[in-house]
């Protein structure tokens, strides 16, 4: 059984144009693989929502609203003190831990955040049995079309491939 | 034309990247200084001796934790000495990687792109030797996990009025928060050690180990827009950060009531001097680099020249500092704020205030001609005076409040002891060892964004 199609390009603009074509060509889950970020790149393959940002807003909230509460509840309900006279509930200086929580909850969200709708970590990938998708993170740049597509066919498949003029096209075991 | 398009790219010289680079070159360049370069005799040297001022500090720490903290110079009125001078100093220091990597990020300046890397490593190496000192300082350090608020059973939680436990959150998130910055940052260059190290069957073993660490990367152009966006997002959270810790730890200070502590240009002062020397410290550090590994291409005279640019303003901001503590005190009109000030000229650690003014206000003027900025040995030395300027500079705030405060009946003078002096030298040692570990064991430059600048630089000439 195949995995599906994987073709290797020498430039970054050539796999913009081959994502691009099969996009027309009525492809829609298919795969660009590049060692550093392309613009346009990820639309041209069909990337529309970009939740990480949101996931990091809610992250920062949460930290900061858990903080400024965790300082409230102790300084008010679960262990008050008068300090010079002092109103218990004193916010402003509740300000510098609830900042740096909300910054860290926020950095935390967005990196497992990110890490998570991207699918990592995964250590086993049909990839990375490809010797040449090696060069993936070193100089080349790869669009893949999954076996899984329903245009998918692999001999016209193969044959559309072939005229994008990539370096070479391959065939990925599952 | 045709073929033109089809030929991948080679870097034009625009400054912070030389001519004829390639996005293979680029990447084996850099990661070959990792996986195929033999250790030579002055990187082993080094770490050697290095290694034993390791020992050297560990071993004075035990001899600390064993004898108390007598073992130091201080005592009362000086209760605060080398150690929380250099804890600030460390700090401060650690501020000019994570500037870099985010503030440069975001305002789009390409000269970020070779120095980021090893600059955020020196920021977590000193971040978090600095994070020692404090809790060395404790007069009982086994206590120190009393400032995280958990429910313990003595029924207590920590006094969040304090500037001393909002600095532990500020220490704490700033460590941690540089750190998933630098990994995000790594995670690329991993998957590139992964691929590459799979060419010889002796490398089986770094394979393994930057592959689980790579975390399964494989550039996916999905992937890249959500890490573009996350990395963007840690930029502009890690902006405000670095503001915020330094301002949190002057105000451990600038709380106080002591004559010198309390003042309100303590935090634009202390967030200016951080960067003052931690832009000294990346000069310093980046001058051998690209020296010894032959980075001269990625780390170009630019870099250099730039870095100094940044030192002239900061000095002129530091400088602004000094004389704000001036004005302030003698517009108070208070008794011992002017004291306090006239003493730092005239008193016991005039020298101390003196050469201070020299490294960190005259030295550094040198930096306007073009030509100092160019040279580069001269560059490495003035960075040197800039690093111990600032170290003085940190003494003095600590130590000269102290030692004259409102009763003359309890003043003293604080003098450093042999063993104040083997704990900052011999932190000194740590944060070089683990430089050097640093540079053998990861990529001392971002390969991933090497490539694109690549790009950017082949689309640039045309």
């Amino acid at each position: 059984m195949s995995y599906g199609l994987l073709a290797e390009f020498a430039t970054a603009d050539q796999l913009l144009t081959a994502a691009g074509q099969a996009r027309h060509a009525g492809f829609h889950s298919m795969e660009a693989y590049a060692p550093f970020p392309v613009e346009g790149l990820a639309e041209a393959v069909g990337f529309r929502r970009n939740r990480v940002p949101l996931v990091t807003f809610l992250g920062g909230i949460a930290g900061g609203a858990a903080t400024y509460f965790l300082l409230w509840y102790s300084a008010v309900i679960d262990y008050p003190i008068n300090v010079g006279g002092r109103p218990l509930h004193s916010w402003p200086s509740f300000i510098p831990p609830t900042f740096e929580i909300t910054i860290l909850g926020a950095a935390f969200a967005a990196v497992i955040g990110m890490l998570m709708m991207n699918g990592l970590p995964r250590l086993r990938h049909p990839l990375f049995a490809m010797p040449e998708f090696d060069l993936a993170t070193r100089n080349r740049f790869f669009l893949f079309l999954p076996a899984s597509d329903p245009v998918f066919d692999a001999a016209r498949s193969k044959a559309w491939l072939e005229q994008m003029m990539p370096l070479m096209v391959r065939e990925v075991p599952v | 034309m045709e073929n033109d398009a089809l030929r991948p790219p080679v870097s034009k010289d625009i400054g912070v990247l030389r001519a004829g680079w390639g996005y293979a070159s680029v990447s084996d360049k850099i990661s070959d200084i990792v996986l195929t370069r033999p250790a030579g005799w002055g990187w082993i040297t080094a770490f050697l001796l290095t290694f034993a001022g390791v020992l050297v500090f560990f071993g004075a720490t035990v001899w600390l934790f064993v004898k108390g903290v007598g073992i130091w110079g201080v005592n009362i009125p000086v209760a605060w000495g080398y150690a929380i001078g250099n804890f600030v100093w460390w700090i401060g220091i650690g501020h000019a990687g994570t500037f870099i990597s985010a503030v440069l990020l975001l305002l789009r300046q390409k000269w970020r792109t070779s120095i980021n890397r090893f600059a955020e490593a020196m920021t977590l190496f000193a971040a978090g030797i600095a994070g020692i000192f404090p809790i060395l300082h404790l007069g009982r350090p086994w206590f120190f996990y009393w400032l995280v608020p958990y429910p313990d059973v003595m029924n207590v939680w920590p006094q969040w009025r304090s500037p001393l436990v909002w600095d532990f959150f500020a220490i704490s998130t700033y460590l941690l928060v540089s750190l998933l910055f630098w990994y995000v940052g790594l995670i690329p260059d991993l998957a590139t050690l992964r691929d590459r190290a799979g060419v010889h069957p002796v490398q089986r073993g770094k394979q393994i180990i930057y592959g689980l660490l790579a975390l399964g990367w494989r550039g996916e152009a999905r992937h890249w827009a959500r890490y573009e966006t996350a990395y963007l997002l840690l930029a502009g959270l890690a902006t405000p950060l670095v503001v915020s810790v330094h301002t949190i730890v002057s105000f451990d200070f600038a709380i106080g009531n002591t004559p010198g502590y309390h003042s309100t240009i303590f935090p634009p002062y202390f967030v200016a001097g951080a960067l003052f020397s931690g832009f000294a410290m990346v000069l310093t550090l980046a001058i051998p680099l690209r020296h010894f590994f032959g980075l001269q291409d990625f780390i170009t005279r630019r870099h250099l020249a730039n870095a100094a640019k940044v030192l002239i303003a900061t000095s002129w901001l530091v400088g602004y500092g000094y004389a704000a503590e001036i004005f302030t005190a003698y517009y108070s009109g208070d008794q011992y704020e002017i004291y306090m000030t006239v003493n730092r000229w005239t008193g016991v650690y005039a020298p101390v205030y003196g050469s201070m003014l020299v490294c960190n206000l005259l030295v550094p003027q040198l930096l306007w001609s073009r030509r100092i900025r160019h040279n580069i040995w001269l560059l490495f030395g003035i960075s040197l005076m800039i690093n111990l300027g600032m170290w003085m500079e940190r003494f003095l705030i600590v130590v000269s409040s102290l030692h004259r405060d409102f009763l003359p009946s309890a003043w003293g003078v604080f003098y450093p002891t042999f063993w104040d002096w083997v704990h900052l030298l011999s932190s000194i040692a740590l944060f070089v060892w683990l430089f050097l570990l640093f540079v053998r064991f990861l990529p001392a430059i971002s390969i991933a964004e090497m490539r694109a600048l690549v790009r950017e630089s082949a689309q640039e000439g045309s």
